[in-house]
């Protein structure tokens, strides 16, 4: 086990480094400099590009900005955002927990929403409850994520005005409420995003749950359940699914690229302050630095996650545990 | 999915009479796809008006359904059903060279990393792995939005180029199970060379199971092509694409709901055939399933 | 004679696969009188386990008890009985053993758990009332400790102790009958043996009827009063085991009696019943045994043997029931010889 974490974390670190090293090279590489689409904004005069220009030094041969850029994100200095006014690392700091908070709440509502579809779905196999709960994940599943979160704020923003429109607290009330109160607003504001994110992946572990427990309905155990007299939903719930789960929850690996990707959009549309709605907005207001620097930390995140959730399905998989 | 079955006529010809039989939805989702797609590709027969044209700025902004225009006009007084179908043209065809892009390089580099031995082969592997954990969208964006300007061309390359991952593993897996088994010593007993073997042996048993990968891909790359778009970093307007027309419309989706819904509906029964297709072809094509599905 | 216990009546077991209707079960009539052992000996494929599973009800789609089948047991029937009904015979008046004890029990949970829960699904009583009967019937199966090995996971356990758990669970709720499917194959000889005389025992303390269904003639012999010798889906003889053994009539149980392999003959190849057995989805016209019998005549062909009555509780499914003449006349030898190169 600990060799395999010391393997999986070097993995990690490797892929960080590349994916560092692809935006390292997409901001150099790029047509023009850094800072040549600021030249849009009227209010920064050449004299100041000259400067920020000497003071990323880029005028220094490539390796030694590369060897700088290194050093720079280790030691957390991630630039300068010039549209929000702000270092960088800041910006980010202050956006990452909330998408992290997204995603956790979206990643529990898929599983739960997608393993209860596939025990549904498994219960009543071959019958029309299977099929239209088939149709809709298949639907769910063809979804592009932004047209989704389109969708829901104005059915449940607009025409049933039952949710908040955007943002993570309302920006008037907010400080005005008690603790209770606060806990109330935040939580209205994270539902529609959440269930969005939800309804958008639950079907790939609705799937994956499906199959994983139609490959265990044969076995032996099942039948003596059965015969035991157990009904038949406690059979898949009790007895199937605790031997079925276990493949799912590698999924959770997959998943969080995955429902980063999603967070960027449904972010955006529901103006929720995390990386997603940063990188959003720093495309839109060409602010390079603030970019690629979300893009990084983004893919750490994600990386991080996955590794994490390798390492968590390793300790869970009971012939692992035997070699601790 | 067991690959080493020979793809000659007598088994496609069973495996297609299965596909008949079982899936009506797959029948259903392939004349679902052609229904789309050959208008889309025969765009400038079918659709009514030039995508671009704007003939009446102030008369036809944003304009509901009508008999003249059936699915209404976008805020920049344009027809939205003739974008729609321009739009499918070209998101189809991106999402189809795309995707061709991806297979050749993903089947080209699985076959290397299936073949390789020793400490070529861990590399190949290491450095799989290491691809696939980059999170495709964020890659794409940071690429798109430092490079403005891209061509179609590059456009279509580059998402090829951060999509072959997933087929490279499928293949080196698939070369690496059929590498060593006897069929192939013995013709390399009989004096193959390795490209023979490979074009002749191989390739064949790796067909079915790209090939699917790649239905389902497309799907995908469709959905990734839309959200670029509607970011404003995939394609640029005036030219249409299904995701940039629901960008246009996405301000005022309460009050002028056709602008978005159109593309977005397009978009999903796009993608729900090809989805379908990919499953059913899954499905088809691997003849040992349970009885009790 | 008073009512039997189980009462099977035409049961017909079909499963309907897109390559045809499987008859796995075709029209099987037995009875189980209250404390016997009935053994159901035959081939694989020969449609014993299915008839097991049928009487609990377990089969699952496209597996279907056809129409026209009765399962008469403590005055319902079991065919047309709903799910609850049905549901609360099943581990409580009738039980199951099944044959591969690794496989039949859940790799998660630990023994004890999976013993109580058959009196947690059928009692009013606590958990941990459940657990300690649990513990008496693993107790009463011969498992030494078994309260720490109540606590322990299957795969801790040996072949022969988790076959122990198996019956300690199918004992649980005190059942009129117990359906054992294989319960020795897949144990080793010497275990086969402990297992068959704790089921005797068992029998003994508690009265419990026994449906024995196997391959092997040797545990028949060993444990049945009864025998039932199924061929083709249906029942082909039925008799007493002493009657089966001394005086049998149908040509395949002649087969079964004679490929036996016999310790103390010496004989250097195995006797073996010529050809396979036909698939269910084509059950030969006729009688099913024909292709493979050395005695069949054109009439074989031509008319489907009912049971003919042979003599006072022993039928039999064969034409020669009425024309004995023909058995001096066989034109094939019994048994094929396999070569000892093999």
């Amino acid at each position: 086990m600990g060799a395999f974490l010391a393997r999986r974390f070097a993995q990690g670190i490797i892929v960080v480094a590349l994916v560092a090293t692809i935006v390292f090279l997409l901001i150099h590489a790029a047509p023009g400099d850094p800072f040549s689409a600021s030249l849009e904004n009227p209010a920064i005069t050449e004299s100041v590009r000259e400067t920020w220009r000497r003071e990323y030094g880029l005028h220094r041969p490539l390796p030694e900005q590369y060897a700088r850029y290194v050093g720079n994100v280790f030691r957390g200095n991630l630039g300068f955002s010039f549209s929000l006014q702000r270092p960088v690392a800041d910006v980010i700091g202050d956006a990452l927990p909330n998408t992290m908070l997204l995603m956790s709440v979206g990643l529990i509502g898929a599983f739960a929403l997608g393993i209860g579809t596939a025990v549904a779905q498994v219960r009543n196999r071959g019958r029309r409850v299977d099929r239209f709960l088939g149709s809709i994940s298949l639907t769910l599943f063809s979804v592009p994520d932004f047209w989704l979160a389109l969708l829901m704020l104005v059915a449940f923003a607009y025409w049933i005005p039952i949710f908040p429109i955007g943002g993570a607290t309302d920006a008037v009330m907010h400080n005005m409420l008690g603790p209770a109160g606060k806990l109330g607003d935040r939580v209205k504001h994270l539902v529609l995003p959440a269930a969005t994110l939800a309804l958008l992946y639950f079907p790939l572990i609705a799937r994956h749950q499906r199959a994983a427990l139609l490959d265990v309905l044969p076995s032996g155990y099942i039948n003596t359940a059965r015969a035991k007299g157990v009904g038949e939903t406690a059979v898949i719930t009790r007895h199937a699914l605790r031997n079925a789960l276990l493949p799912v929850i590698t999924l959770l690996g997959v998943a969080f690229p995955a429902l980063l990707t999603g967070a960027v959009f449904i972010e955006k549309v529901f103006s929720w302050p995390g990386m997603g709605l940063v990188i959003v907005n720093s495309i839109q207001s060409r602010d390079y630095p603030l970019l690629m620097a979300s893009v990084l930390m983004g893919s750490v995140f994600v990386i991080v996650g996955s590794v994490v959730a390798d390492i968590l399905y390793r300790a869970m998989d009971p012939r692992m545990r035997d070699e601790f | 999915m067991n690959s080493d079955i020979p793809l000659t006529r007598g088994f496609m010809a069973a495996a297609s009479r299965r596909w008949l039989d079982n899936d009506r939805s797959a029948v259903f989702a392939g004349a679902l796809l052609l229904a789309i797609a050959i208008p889309c590709l025969l765009a400038p027969l079918v659709a009514p008006y030039d995508p671009t044209a704007q003939p009446d700025i102030i008369g036809l902004q944003s304009r509901a359904p009508s008999l003249l225009h059936p699915l209404g006009t976008d805020p920049y007084s344009r027809d939205v059903l003739s974008r729609l179908i321009y739009g499918g043209r070209l998101s189809l065809l991106v999402a189809l060279f795309a995707t061709l892009v991806s297979v050749t390089l993903g089947t080209a580099y699985g076959a290397a990393a299936g073949y390789a031995r020793g400490l070529t082969s861990s590399l190949l592997e290491r450095v799989l792995d290491a691809l696939l954990s980059i999170p495709r969208l964020l890659l794409l964006i940071a690429i798109f939005a430092a490079w403005r300007d891209i061509p179609v061309a590059g456009f279509v390359l580059i998402l090829g180029a951060t999509g072959w991952y997933g087929v490279a593993r499928l293949v080196r897996g698939q070369v690496l199970a059929l590498r060593n088994q006897d069929f192939i010593a013995s013709a390399t007993a009989l004096g193959a060379t390795r490209l023979r073997i490979f074009t002749r042996h191989i390739l064949p048993n790796i067909v079915t199971p790209v090939v699917v990968a790649a239905t389902l891909g497309i799907g995908h790359v469709i959905v990734l092509e839309a959200g670029l778009s509607w970011l404003g970093i995939g394609v640029r307007p005036p030219t249409a694409s299904w995701g940039n027309m629901i960008q246009d419309g996405s301000d005022q989706m309460v009050s002028h709901w056709w602008i978005s819904l159109f593309p977005g509906l397009a978009i999903v029964l796009t993608v729900m055939a090809f989805n379908v297709l990919g499953d059913a072809l899954l499905k088809a094509l691997s003849p040992m399933r349970p009885v009790i599905e | 004679m008073s009512e039997p216990l189980l009462s099977v009546e035409n049961l017909r077991t079909w499963f309907h696969t897109p390559s045809g209707i499987a008859k796995s079960v075709d029209g099987v009539s037995f009875d189980i009188r209250a404390g016997e052992t009935l053994g159901i000996v035959g081939e694989s494929g020969c449609g014993k386990s299915v008839t097991a599973l049928s009487l609990l009800r377990l089969i699952q789609p496209p597996g279907r008890i056809e129409a026209g089948s009765r399962i008469v047991f403590e005055g319902k029937d079991l065919v047309t009985v709903d799910e609850a009904g049905m549901r609360a015979v099943r581990g409580n008046r009738i039980a199951m053993i099944f044959q591969e004890p690794m496989s039949a029990l859940n790799p998660v949970f630990t023994v004890g758990d999976q013993v109580a829960e058959v009196a947690r699904v059928h009692g009013t009583g606590s958990r941990s009332d459940a657990w300690d009967r649990a513990v008496e019937m693993l107790a009463q199966t011969g498992i030494p400790s078994p309260g720490d090995r109540a606590r322990q996971y299957p795969h801790q356990l040996s072949g022969g102790m988790r076959q122990r758990v198996l019956i300690a669970m199918a004992l649980m709720m005190n059942p009129a009958l117990i359906i054992a499917d294989e319960p020795t194959t897949a144990l080793d000889v010497t275990i086969q043996a402990q297992i068959l005389e704790l089921l005797a025992d068992l029998k003994r303390r508690f009265g419990t009827a026994i449906l024995m269904i196997t391959h092997d003639l040797g545990v028949i012999a060993e444990t049945a009063e009864r025998v039932l010798v199924m061929y083709g889906g249906e029942i082909v003889e039925e008799a007493e085991v002493r009657t089966l053994f001394d005086d049998a009539h149908h040509p395949y149980t002649e087969g079964l009696m004679y490929a036996m392999p016999n310790i103390t003959e010496s004989r250097e190849r195995l006797n073996v019943i010529p050809g396979t057995v036909p698939p269910p989805t084509a059950w030969p016209s006729g009688c099913r045994f024909r292709d493979r019998c050395r005695y069949s005549w054109e009439r074989c062909e031509r008319e489907h043997p009912p049971l003919y009555q042979i003599g006072v509780s022993h039928t039999s499914r064969c034409h020669l029931a009425e024309e004995p003449e023909r058995r001096a006349h066989p034109h094939a030898p019994l048994v094929e010889q396999i070569g000892a190169s093999l």
